[in-house]
């Protein structure tokens, strides 16, 4: 190949590696810098300089080709091309450039500089401190003489020679490789594997839209085109007519097609007569013999030349989709080498055989983490199945299944019935246990979560907030609760976020006060806002399905389990499980009265509520905690006050101390009162309330395009069908209306003065986007009896209260957004059928999240 | 906070002198955690009463400059009984005479006088027993008032705050120093950081005692909160004072294995428990090089495995990093060689999640771990070790329930342990290892740990899985298939 024209054009793919061949001094780098980004370039003297600060240094070569060699890998997996600039004049140089190439999947080209030693010599005189003699220069040139005649066995893809007289007169122009087809643009319609069956390809190509043109070639009226995954020939009755239409359609543009391994199977044994007729490619043959000679001779001879040029693997839409015969990594795609070939034809398999006699196939797609949509064929399957992004197309028409397309990008399956069964599979199609495969792929798969897709320093991408960092050291504090303590994954579909109080009310008895709440909305130009009944109970998620069977579909649930309801940590709320099973069942059949299943076309929901009384849940805490506080706190101020009050009678002096004493003790009593008026006790189920306040999601949607008082009316509907749901009530402020934000105070203090936690004051809209991220999706506003189970029986006191006004509710607000944005993604994910990892990525980061140290008063 | 003293009798009012404050008179004092007070709520001549007020500024407590590190919870008892604070504030305002000093009356220190001392609220999780065991040998009358934790739920059961009163004749000074180490000892919870120094507090303010005391154990350890080297120096200066015939009682109250340990200790059940793992390791064939500790807690079974030289890579995974702190530090795993530490790692991982690093051992063991799994997660934990980690041998050992009822301290129907999701009956045990091991292709032998009971068995059942290789298998179906070809 070597080119001696002086206009030269050097071609090479734009993703590759460069080997740079010649002699020190021959201008390689001067060459580098003109064709190439500095980037590109990783030129051994600048390494030997950069391990050892002086690039002639060559006792420093073996690191400095280390470091060159392992920054190579890093941009070479990261799909980059690199030049290796060194003189590459020695076999074992090049061996090394080739096994890096190959690698990484690959093409290696060479550009040699050849010219005269003396210019060489000169030019090594000439630079500083590049005292190495001609003898060495000398040496280069005889091994550049054997490298030129070595180079064509060398397997580079292409070598390029390049003269004195052409160095300045040449162009680097860089190509893509075959696979990659980025810029090829959708919609398209995938095709699996055909195996002979026209007719069924015939009925498939009709009902996708398709039909044939006045020359008999198949196209579709708005430009729409086919993608065949192979497979075309073998065990089918029409493989010649499948084949011509097939060729039909690629020629004209209607159709891509990547081969199959019976395709490529069917050419060599037609192209050199040796192999074997199993597996149904003696009817292929016999079908072909049956042709007429001189149709025949060319049928066979387009066949070789077209199944010749297929690619393995086509890389389209802008990366976002790959289509190969049976399968791809993310790792290939837009790659090219052997090994990438021969996965994209036989798969990945682990080396065993299985009681059929057949290779076991390693279940590459179970471990598919990449961001490109794979479809492909090759294993008949029962049903065409999402997996991790991934999708199995041959559903075993040839075997009598179905011909099954899909339509990209809108992800819809078309498929035709098989006429008849045409072959036998070895492996029977339907697996033993019909129950098995009533849970879906992705589901078995889902159930077992991996440790590297959470642990470690993760970046979520959320719609709401872009990216939300979660930290290496936050997410082991998460895996221990999560495995410990939580639900199993496949429920944990949503954990809620914190929620900041209002800001501090800076006068008055009051910590927090509404006017901070409607200041907030106001000042960030929201102007209607609901204030919601602040229940204090416990908060908890429920998930319900309509029955069994739908928990089983959509949640891959177990016998008897129809749902789940989980605290804001994900815990079963429930120790019972008589009164876990109690609730679910309680809220499942408010629902199906309430006619919820039918109103919004589901067999799930996942509601956000509050759970009553606080004891249900909080039981631990009570007892352990605020109980004998107040205990403690009357009984020592009891004592306190007597003995002050005998001091006081002798000394008058004491009196401004009794006084106060008198006062905590009231705070104590008031602090007692507080919290046992969210406790009753709870002998029955009939006991319990639960009060939801947002309807989150249902299959196939979420409801955060829905304002609050929406939520709340849906959800009181269906609480009037049960005693233990309780509606949320609320009232609806305008805080531009001085009279309307009057209403919402009074209301608050009567809440507050009945006992009531408080209240929260959300925006209209569930969402509402800020300048970064999202505004708070809710703040509270707590009464002031309450906050004494928050801030201590006495924090009322005015040196206590005016100390405790002093609190920052940054952090809290970053949290509580940060934590509302993956929430809301896990939920986004779990309705669009995401894997089950994308759905917990965000629901253990919520929960990681939560380990940051904020002040838990807040 | 509230603490007074009665002296009751003739010249009730020598207590003023005794204390150095006048019955007339108001005395404060500031500390950063509050403001103390001292009065006389009654001074008769047959009874005189002084009160030290302590208020606790609850705020600071959080807040200030002086962060208290063992307060996390802002609802908290601290400004209601008696503490550590309590005890700072006591030396402080008694400190003549605590040290036995008193300039105008002398011969008052070492009078016996009959002393009653009111502590409103007392806080102590060890119950009204405890009180009782620290005061009675002291020759104090006890009278414990308890209460119900709220009388609106008498359900809820009784408080572990207690009013005591302690009466006595003995001198003002030793019942101010039992009062300023025994108050902290009942509370069990310290306002700082435990300096050298606190030794010496300790000796110093027992010694007129303390070594006589019955329970001096568990006074310097809970007064040292458990510092063991701390606790140890203590009692080796206190043991030439200690009478021959006093016996003490080791305390180990604030385990929370205690339950579990209580039931087991007596048949060093936990030792044997590793024996035997450490024999399923010994016995593997071809010898085990690679073995992997899943759940290895603080590294028992580690410390073990190190000593097994022809093992070259030992791995502990637990899923608490506090505990595997733990583990590296018991293992001084700071302090090794690369070698070593390339040889033993530590790594936190869950059983409930698959991961790569888990992969490519000899032998597994799993060690009291699976009953700490919610059973419907432990479908999961299988998944995990036997289709995707796959060593070549798992070891698992789990308490049997037949066992439970030989143990008389274990009430019918609990289990051993607090965090036990479930405890299985030899039956059960048996039903899920063959299950498990024919899902996955593993034999499975069983046996049982610890001396067994007759239609008991013992109380830790083990089970051993082999891993079926490839050959086994073929060998077993007889008559070889013929392997097809295919594509």
């Amino acid at each position: 190949m070597e080119q001696e024209t002086p206009k030269l054009q050097i071609e090479i793919p734009d993703f590759c590696v460069v080997a740079l061949v010649g002699v020190s001094g021959s201008g390689k780098s001067t060459f580098a810098s003109q064709h190439f980004l500095p980037t590109e370039v990783l030129s051994s003297d600048a390494f030997r300089a950069w391990v050892s600060d002086n690039e002639n240094d060559q006792s420093a070569t073996t690191d400095a080709f280390e470091a060159l060699y392992s920054l190579a890998e890093v941009r070479l997996r990261r799909r980059k091309t690199v030049v290796i600039d060194a003189t590459n004049v020695q076999e074992e140089a090049r061996k090394r450039l080739m096994a890096l190439a190959k690698a990484h999947d690959c093409h290696a080209v060479a550009i040699v500089i050849n010219v005269p030693e003396y210019v060489c010599i000169e030019r090594n005189k000439g630079r500083e401190n590049r005292d190495f003699g001609a003898h060495v220069v000398h040496r280069q040139v005889r091994q550049l003489r054997d490298t030129l005649k070595s180079l064509k066995r060398e397997r580079f893809r292409s070598v390029f020679v390049l003269r004195p007289e052409n160095l300045d007169a040449c162009e680097v122009t860089r190509t893509p490789l075959w696979t990659d087809r980025r810029t090829e643009k959708p919609p398209f319609d995938i095709i699996g594997d055909i195996h002979g069956c026209y007719d069924e390809l015939v009925d498939l190509l009709t009902l996708l839209g398709y039909a044939p043109n006045d020359v008999g070639v198949w196209s579709h009226a708005e430009g729409r085109r086919a993608v065949f995954l192979g497979d075309l020939v073998d065990r089918g009755e029409k493989t010649v007519e499948v084949v011509r239409l097939v060729m039909a359609m690629t020629k004209a543009g209607n159709a891509l097609c990547v081969p199959g391994n019976h395709d490529i199977k069917l050419m060599e044994l037609l192209q050199t007569g040796k192999g074997n007729l199993n597996h149904g490619r003696a009817l292929s043959m016999a079908q072909i013999e049956a042709l007429e000679e001189t149709e025949r001779e060319r049928f066979k001879s387009d066949f070789i030349t077209f199944a010749d040029s297929l690619v393995s693997h086509l890389w389209l839409d802008g990366g976002r989709l790959c289509v190969a015969h049976a399968g791809m990594t993310e790792a290939y795609m837009g790659r090219a080498s052997g090994r990438v070939r021969s996965f994209a034809l036989y798969g990945q398999t682990t080396g065993e055989v299985d009681e059929y006699g057949l290779p076991v196939r390693y279940p590459w797609a179970m471990d598919y983490r990449g961001t490109a949509m794979v479809v492909y064929g090759h294993t008949p399957v029962v049903e065409a199945e999402w997996l991790n992004n991934t999708i199995n197309l041959d559903t075993g028409c040839v075997f009598g299944g179905k011909l099954s397309a899909m339509r990209y990008p809108e992800r819809e399956i078309v498929q035709v019935p098989a006429r008849k069964t045409y072959a036998e599979s070895l492996r029977p199609l339907i697996p033993n246990t019909s129950e098995e495969w009533a849970v879906p792929a992705q589901w078995q798969h889902d159930e077992l979560l991996s440790a590297q897709d959470i642990l470690d320093k993760k970046f979520v991408a959320t719609c709401l907030c872009g990216n939300v960092t979660i930290p290496a050291e936050n997410a082991t504090a998460a895996l221990e609760v999560m495995s410990r303590f939580a639900v199993e994954p496949r429920w944990l579909i949503y954990l809620p976020p914190t929620m900041s109080p209002c800001e501090t009310t800076n006068e008055g008895l009051y910590l927090e006060h509404p006017s901070g709440a409607f200041s907030y909305y106001r000042n960030t130009g929201v102007e209607r806002v609901v204030c919601q009944r602040k229940h204090m109970g416990s908060r908890a998620v429920v998930v319900v399905c309509r029955d069994e069977a739908a928990a089983r579909k959509r949640f891959g649930a177990t016998e008897g389990h129809i749902g789940q309801c989980y605290t804001r940590t994900g815990r079963q709320f429930f120790d019972s499980q008589e009164l876990h099973n109690g609730l679910l069942q309680e809220v499942q059949e408010a629902l199906t009265r309430a006619r919820f299943w039918e109103e919004h076309e589901t067999d799930w929901v996942c509601l956000d509520a509050e759970l009553l009384p606080w004891n249900a849940k909080a039981q631990g805490l009570l007892r352990e905690q605020y109980a004998p506080v107040g205990v403690a706190g009357q009984t020592a101020l009891r004592s306190s006050v007597t003995l002050t009050e005998q001091a006081s009678a002798r000394n008058p002096a004491l009196a401004p101390l009794l006084a106060k004493l008198q006062q905590r003790q009231t705070d104590i009593e008031g602090y007692v009162e507080a919290y046992s008026r969210y406790c009753w006790e709870v002998p029955r189920l009939l006991d319990y309330r639960l009060a939801p306040f947002h309807l989150l999601a249902t299959e196939g949607r979420t409801y955060f395009d829905r304002p609050h008082s929406w939520h709340i009316e849906a959800l009181a509907r269906v609480a009037e069908e049960s005693e233990i749901l309780l509606a949320t009530e609320y009232l609806a402020v305008d805080v531009t209306d001085t009279d309307s934000e009057e209403a919402g105070t009074r209301w608050w203090l009567e809440l507050t003065e009945a006992g009531g936690e408080g209240m929260v004051v959300k925006p209209h809209d569930f969402i509402v986007p800020a300048s970064r991220g999202v505004l708070q999706p809710a703040v509270k506003v707590r009464g002031r009896e309450y906050l004494r189970i928050i801030y201590g029986a006495e924090y009322t006191e005015p040196e206590n209260l005016s100390r405790l006004r002093a609190r920052g509710l940054g952090a809290k607000r970053s949290l509580a957004m940060r934590e509302f944005a993956l929430g809301v993604e896990a939920l986004e994910r779990f309705i669009q059928r995401e894997p089950l990892r994308k759905v917990h990525e965000c629901v253990f980061g919520v929960l990681a999240l939560e380990s940051e140290p904020v002040d838990p008063r807040l | 906070m509230i603490l007074s003293i009665t002296h009751t009798g003739e010249n009730a009012t020598d207590l003023g002198y005794l204390l150095h404050k006048h019955p007339d008179n108001v005395f404060e004092n500031n500390h950063w955690f509050g403001k103390t007070s001292v009065f006389y709520p009654v001074a008769t001549e047959a009874q005189c009463t002084a009160a030290l007020l302590l208020e606790v500024d609850p705020v600071n407590l959080v807040r200030g400059k002086q962060r208290s590190f063992t307060l996390e919870q802002y609802v908290n008892d601290r400004p209601y009984v008696a503490s550590s604070f309590l005890s700072v504030a006591l030396g402080d305002a008694f400190r003549t005479a605590m040290n036995g000093n008193c300039k105008l009356r002398p011969e008052l220190v070492e009078r016996k006088l009959s002393l009653s001392a009111h502590i409103a609220a007392v806080s102590c999780r060890a119950g009204e027993e405890m009180i009782r065991r620290l005061f009675e040998p002291l020759g104090y009358t006890c009278e414990v008032e308890r209460f119900l934790l709220n009388h609106r739920f008498p359900d809820w059961g009784e408080a572990t705050v207690f009013a005591v009163t302690l009466s006595g004749e003995l001198t003002v000074q030793d019942l101010l120093t039992h009062l300023y180490v025994l108050l902290p000892v009942l509370d069990n919870t310290k306002h700082y950081y435990i300096a050298e120094d606190e030794v010496e507090k300790l000796l110093q303010k027992g010694e007129r005692w303390l070594a006589q005391h019955p329970e001096r154990n568990v006074i310097t350890q809970r007064y040292l909160t458990y510092r063991k080297r701390m606790v140890q120096s203590a009692l080796e200066k206190l043991a030439p004072l200690v009478e021959e015939s006093a016996e003490t009682q080791d305390e180990q109250d604030t385990v929370n294995e205690a339950q579990e340990q209580k039931a087991e200790t007596p048949l060093r059940l936990n030792e044997t428990r590793l024996q035997a793992a450490l024999e399923a390791v010994r016995s593997f064939q071809p010898q085990a090089h690679r073995v992997i500790d899943l759940g290895c807690g603080e590294g028992n079974l580690l410390r073990l495995l190190v000593k097994e030289r022809y093992l070259t890579e030992i791995v502990g995974v637990d899923v608490a990093v506090h505990t595997l702190n733990r583990a590296a530090e018991r293992l001084r795993l700071e302090g090794a060689s690369e070698a070593e530490r390339q040889r033993l790692k530590l790594i936190q991982g869950s059983l409930v999640y698959r991961d790569a690093r888990f992969s490519g051992f000899d032998v597994a063991l799993l060690l009291e771990v699976i009953e700490h799994i919610d059973a419907p997660r432990l479908a999961a934990l299988e998944r995990v070790v036997f289709e995707h980690a796959l060593p070549r041998r798992v070891v698992i050992t789990t308490p049997n329930a037949d066992y439970n009822s030989f143990w008389e301290s274990l009430p019918a129907g609990q289990f051993r342990h607090r965090d036990h999701r479930f405890e299985w009956t030899r039956a059960e045990f048996e039903e899920w290892t063959n299950r498990v091991g024919t899902q996955y292709g593993y034999k499975v032998t069983r046996q049982g740990i610890g001396a067994e009971q007759e239609a008991l068995g013992c109380p830790t059942q083990m089970a051993i899985f082999d891993k079926v290789s490839h050959a086994e298998r073929e060998e077993k179906s007889s008559g070889a298939r013929d392997t097809k070809t295919t594509d």
